[in-house]
């Protein structure tokens, strides 16, 4: 507190350094406030409130000017009409005023009641107050003159129109509401919804990383040309998704589609089959219906796909730190490959596993660029991310939008109690 | 009894599994490559390999080149004494010396591929770890095919339609070789129409600019964080360096609605500067974890001596621990720039404006029915090559940028 005496230095140091720790980190502190603690709250915010995308056009007052009479003759009347329209369907302007600057040449001769003519050295300002105006609430506002020179209509439109008002911002203003919450959840295809994020974040998660295990146990093994392979197995998961999730659905396509026109003519199917477009197909197996997904099926094969390099270069990397004399011990007392796997491959990788599932769970449960593009959310793929999309932006009802993101917001929060609780902690 | 631990049995399956696995794989080849059809006969192959597989366990060789030229030569002559001297049925399209060749490749690949997964397994019932040991190999052999098919295949389509014009792709989506007798004018079609009509050039440089904005101002900002909170002692350090872990599983598509209403209303909506905010907001946490990561490696010892010296911590940072960090900032870099490369939600939402588009959003707004399939391939294949690109020549920076705290995705 005495800085002035340097009696305990060390404190001073100490002092010093935390000043410092704050300034090195105060720009990055700000950056993330501003662009993501704030917009999540704003998140809660906008969930209660009735907006939508036509909402955040704010209201404004739209004047038009038009010029009649014969400009060039001079002594004639001009009139200058000004029409002018509250732009926002639901919401009031108030106080509004507009100015408009004419020649100063010309001579008024006669104007609405609540306009006035202001006259400085160098402008002639013309200006009307309007009060207050309802939603979509329109009017005309016109002026005489008289022109004692020859004008052109440039004359007149030279100077824009300015306007001044009062308007209630929906975003700011505190008017709240809960239908959005009472929208999305009574909505019948909410639990559909739910279910299908459940099935997509798991077997997405699941797939990747035992294919990523597998990939990992088959790179382990020293061959020639690994190093090249390696980099080939990262190509799914370091390329742009909008690159690889297009050609997915290109490859899939059932009328020009290689896949397609490959299983007829190797004779598996009889016609093609839409990949990306139908919900379910059914078949029996001992007289039991089943209904297979398989879109969905399909875009958690593409997430498996995308995303198993990730977990194959945690494993692998967690492997190759395995020290060599352990399977060497092993091998000399007779523990067969599998044995080798099992009981000592798989203790010194469960950490890792065990991290990767719930990030990745994590991760997958947040995914919303890959269902997107290859199916736009339809034939049963629509996951929570999507819907946020599709009630923000599809049905323009922002304020839904932001209720489904709250609630994935709220697992979220679950899902990181329990990633914190269930982290061991050297793991990272 | 346990007949999967006899080795003639190892043997017929390893033969019966590669001869199949190639023979099917030489067809859908051919298939492809030529663009005619072909019947799969898979009999004679299958045979073949059963032979093959059941000589391979009987007869372990003194001089193995020599065993290599017979066996591959044997193996071609089965197969065409199989099929009566038409290893790809009647039909096949290609001239004779073609088919030859076609046959002598699948031969040798048949007969190395058992030859390699049977090993040193012997006829006769095997002991577990040898039995195992086999199982191993095959298992590793077809994981190793089946992981670079899955990888390749859907890259090599991408390209392969974006060389292709729409009579076509539509009159056989089988035939994915290249035609280069149309001359490189018509083979590129597609690529020079993108640069031409949709004015891909702009697009690459706004692609580039974003990204690399978005990288040095990550740098900028997370470096000194990241040196603060790896050096120096200051209460809630523990909390902060946890917290931004958690900051980073916040999914963008959670800030995008509130990002989207405050840009529309500040006018930041449609501008490439709003871009170049918001990504590094989304950077930041992860370059900084990975940052802190590798400056708390760093001796503490260099930090003091510099003090001792007369260095300010500024200089101790700009002098002593960038210089030392340079492999990791540029790692970061590197996965930086490719996250935003590659970034669409943002993208997308935020940008209207023909001349300000990203890679990413151009190329969402081709997927049109009006825009062919090759056009939007071409640009998928025009988005992906600097990436790739990039990743292959800093293969090394990358992997340990990725594994060194990015599970995102």
């Amino acid at each position: 507190m005495e800085a002035g005496k340097p009696k305990n230095l060390e404190g001073i140091l100490a002092r010093r350094e935390k000043k410092l720790a704050f300034l090195l980190l105060s720009p990055t502190f700000l950056l993330v406030v501003g662009i993501v603690l704030f917009p999540l709250f704003a998140n809660f915010w906008i969930s209660f409130k009735p907006v939508s995308l036509a909402d955040l056009r704010p209201p404004t007052i739209l004047i038009k000017e038009r010029i009649k009479g014969n400009l060039t003759q001079p002594g004639e009347i001009i009139t200058i009409e000004y029409r002018y329209r509250n732009s926002s369907m639901k919401y009031s302007l108030a106080d509004v005023v507009f100015d408009d600057e004419i020649p100063k040449s010309v001579k008024v001769l006669d104007m609405s009641q609540n306009c006035s003519i202001k006259e400085s050295a160098d402008a002639k300002i013309f200006r009307c107050v309007l009060g207050n105006m309802a939603p979509k609430e329109r009017g005309k506002i016109t002026l005489d003159v008289l022109a004692n020179i020859p004008l052109e209509k440039e004359n007149f439109e030279f100077s824009e129109v300015q306007s001044d008002f009062k308007t209630t911002n929906v975003l700011t203003s505190f008017d709240f509401t809960i239908a959005n919450y009472m929208k999305v959840f009574s909505a019948s295809e909410f639990i559909k919804v739910l279910k299908t994020t459940v099935y997509y974040t798991f077997f997405g998660t699941a797939g990747a990383l035992i294919l990523g295990l597998f990939a990992a146990q088959i790179m382990r093994k020293a061959f020639p040309g690994r190093a090249l392979v390696r980099g080939i197995l990262l190509f799914p998961y370091v390329a742009p998704v909008i690159a690889v999730a297009f050609s997915w659905v290109i490859l899939f396509d059932p009328f020009s589609g290689p896949v397609n026109a490959m299983l007829i003519e190797l004779g598996v199917s009889e016609k093609p089959i839409n990949f990306f477009g139908r919900r379910v197909t059914s078949f029996s197996i001992f007289g039991l219906e089943i209904n297979f997904p398989v879109t969905l099926s399909m875009v958690i094969l593409f997430e498996i796909w995308r995303y198993f390099p990730l977990s194959f270069l945690f494993i692998l990397a967690r492997m190759q730190s395995i020290p060599s004399d352990l399977y060497e011990a092993a091998e000399m007392d007779g523990a067969t490959p599998f044995q080798q796997f099992w009981f000592l491959s798989i203790p010194h990788i469960v950490g890792i596993l065990s991290v990767l599932f719930l990030l990745r769970f994590i991760w997958t449960f947040n995914k919303f660029d890959d269902i997107f593009l290859l199916t736009g959310g339809n034939a049963g793929t629509r996951t929570l991310t999507v819907n946020v999309y599709e009630q923000a932006f599809a049905i323009s009802n922002l304020g839904a939008g932001a209720a489904v993101a709250v609630i994935i917001f709220m697992f979220l929060l679950i899902f990181s109690i329990i990633f914190i609780k269930f982290t061991p902690r050297d793991e990272s | 009894m346990a007949i999967w631990r006899s080795g003639v049995f190892g043997g017929l399956l390893a033969g019966v599994i590669w001869s199949t696995l190639w023979y099917t794989l030489l067809c859908v080849v051919l298939i492809v490559g030529s663009g005619s059809s072909i019947k799969l006969e898979i009999g004679p192959a299958l045979i073949t390999g059963m032979v093959i597989g059941f000589l391979n366990v009987k007869f372990k060789p003194n001089n193995v080149k020599i065993y290599f030229i017979f066996g591959i030569l044997f193996t071609f002559l089965l197969l065409n004494f199989f099929s009566f001297g038409q290893p790809f049925g009647f039909q096949f399209p290609l001239d004779h010396w073609h088919t030859i060749i076609s046959t002598l490749m699948v031969s040798a690949l048949i007969f190395f591929s058992i030859y390699f997964t049977v090993g040193s397994l012997t006829a006769g019932l095997l002991t577990r770890y040898f039995a195992e040991a086999f199982y191993t190999r095959l298992l590793w052999g077809l994981g190793l095919i089946f992981l670079m098919l899955i990888v390749i295949i859907p890259f090599y389509v991408m390209i392969m339609t974006s060389l292709k014009n729409q009579r076509s792709l539509l009159k056989n989506p089988l035939d994915l070789s290249i035609d280069f007798s149309v001359g490189p004018e018509k083979l590129f079609n597609s690529y020079i129409e993108l640069f031409v009509k949709y004015d891909f050039l702009t697009l690459l440089l706004n692609s580039a600019i974003v990204s690399m904005v978005t990288v040095v101002i990550t740098l900028v900002f997370s470096i000194p964080g990241a040196y603060a909170v790896a050096k120096l002692r200051f209460p809630a350090r523990e909390w902060l360096s946890s917290s931004v872990l958690l900051i980073y599983l916040i999914p963008a598509i959670i800030l995008v609605i509130p990002l989207y209403s405050v840009f529309s209303q500040l006018g930041l909506r449609n501008t490439l500067f709003g871009l170049c905010i918001v990504y590094p907001a989304t950077t930041i946490p992860v370059a900084l974890y990975m940052l802190r990561g590798y400056f708390a490696g760093l001796p503490s010892e260099l930090d003091d001596a510099g003090l001792m010296d007369g260095l300010t911590r500024w200089q101790i940072i700009v002098k002593i621990s960038i210089p030392l960090a340079i492999p990791a900032i540029a790692s970061v870099a590197l996965y930086v720039f490719m996250i935003a490369w590659n970034e669409f939600l943002f993208a997308f939402m935020f940008l209207d404006d023909i001349k300000i588009f990203t890679l990413s959003r151009g190329i969402v707004s081709l997927d049109s029915t009006e825009v062919p399939r090759q056009h939007l391939m071409a640009a998928s294949v025009i988005a992906t090559v600097p990436v790739l690109f990039i990743f292959l020549w800093f293969e090394k920076f990358l992997v340990s940028g990725l594994t060194s705290g990015s599970v995102k995705g």
